[in-house]
């Protein structure tokens, strides 16, 4: 695979590394000569001065034959205008653009750049998770397909603490798919007792979020989430 | 009608200033508070007594966007130093909140060729220069004083 990766700060520099270690083909281009410089003497010939969002150092780094191509500079409009460019003037069909700052991401769906990736976001993820907020965790969002798979905790005293799965009613469009307890976890069937204290995964419709959550919450306080 | 100028340094603020004149409702965002003095440079009047708007904020940034009146504008210019900042803001005015006359200053022949032929009103001042000059060269055309 023909990778061009454009900025080559940590995330680029690294990425090239594992990319090449990998036995990809790769290219690398920086605008700061310190920089460029300074990884040109490790990645040698793979590495190309210049400002990635300028159409000809693009095109010398061969951004026609990638097959993809990665925007990880430190500038999200940068990154937004070069992928925007390689997917829709250079027909680069796989496109992996770093989002700064996540107030940004929003500019980068309306203009078509996906998937944008927020280091601080997936950082924000990684808490969530570790400090849960209202006992619910997104642990994978499909927006495209309009599905998701959450984690919930079992509220000791609400409505499904204690009862079979296939009793829990949750709504067509949801459905239980793994039970973690004591440190473990198993996939359960209709007949598993879901407990209170229980961690549940849950795939569903994204818009059945409240309808589905609020049978894992305490009755008298109600999750904002 | 409103127009809304996002970049104030020489462009943005004569633009600025002769739409004002003209009678228009204009507003103005920088990321520079000091920005302002460009406006001011040569007026009598301050920027504001004389009924401009002006917003210190981050292009990128839709409430700073917004503070500056992008709900409500009929015309966008995007003006700052940066031409990949200018074409992300063009977009976003053009996409989101559906301004039909943006214009926006790239730098870069190439990419305002490009993004022109996408749909984007882009005003390339190195190409104006590009050709001005070529013809002059040329003897086509001959300037007194400073062209335009």
């Amino acid at each position: 695979m023909y990778v061009v990766i454009v900025g080559a700060g940590k995330v680029g520099w690294n990425l090239a590394r594992e990319l090449i270690a990998k036995r990809h083909e790769i290219t690398v281009i920086e605008s700061d000569p310190v920089r460029f410089s300074v990884v040109e003497q490790e990645l040698e010939h793979s590495a190309q001065y210049g400002d990635g969002s300028e159409l000809w150092v693009l095109e010398r780094a061969g951004i026609e034959r990638a097959d993809l191509v990665v925007a990880v500079t430190g500038d999200d409009e940068d990154n937004i205008l070069i992928s925007q460019v390689a997917r829709e003037k250079y027909g680069v069909t796989r496109v992996v653009a770093r989002c700064n700052n996540p107030r940004n991401l929003q500019h980068f769906e309306l203009l078509g750049v996906k998937p944008a990736i927020s280091a601080t976001d997936l950082i924000l993820r990684l808490i969530e998770h570790e400090v849960p907020q209202y006992g619910l965790v997104h642990l994978l969002d499909l927006p495209e397909e309009r599905l998701e798979i959450i984690e919930l905790e079992v509220a000791p005293g609400c409505e499904a603490a204690g009862r079979k799965v296939k009793e829990l009613g949750l709504p067509d469009g949801s459905l239980v798919i793994s039970i973690l307890r004591d440190g473990g976890g198993f996939v359960p069937n209709g007949d598993s007792v879901v407990q209170a204290s229980d961690q549940v995964l849950v795939v569903l419709d994204a818009e059945l979020e409240t309808s589905v959550t609020e049978r894992f919450s305490d009755r008298s306080s109600a999750p904002a989430a | 009608m409103f127009v809304l100028i996002v970049g104030c340094g020489r462009v943005g603020s004569a633009i600025a200033n002769s739409m004002l004149a003209e009678g228009h409702q204009v507003s103005v965002l920088d990321e520079d508070a000091e920005a302002i003095a460009l406006l001011e440079r040569g007026q009598n009047e301050g920027w504001e007594e004389r009924g401009g708007r002006f917003t210190e904020g981050t292009a990128l940034e839709i409430e700073a966007l917004l503070a500056a009146g992008i709900d409500q504008a009929d015309a966008f210019v995007a003006s700052t130093d940066g031409d990949n900042t200018n074409l992300v803001i063009a977009q976003i005015a053009k996409r989101r909140f559906d301004i039909d006359r943006v214009v926006v200053r790239v730098l870069d022949p190439a990419r305002a060729r490009w993004y022109a032929e996408q749909g984007l009103q882009t005003v390339c001042p190195t190409q104006t220069a590009i050709e001005l000059l070529e013809a002059a060269v040329r003897g086509q055309i001959r300037f007194e004083g400073v062209s335009g």
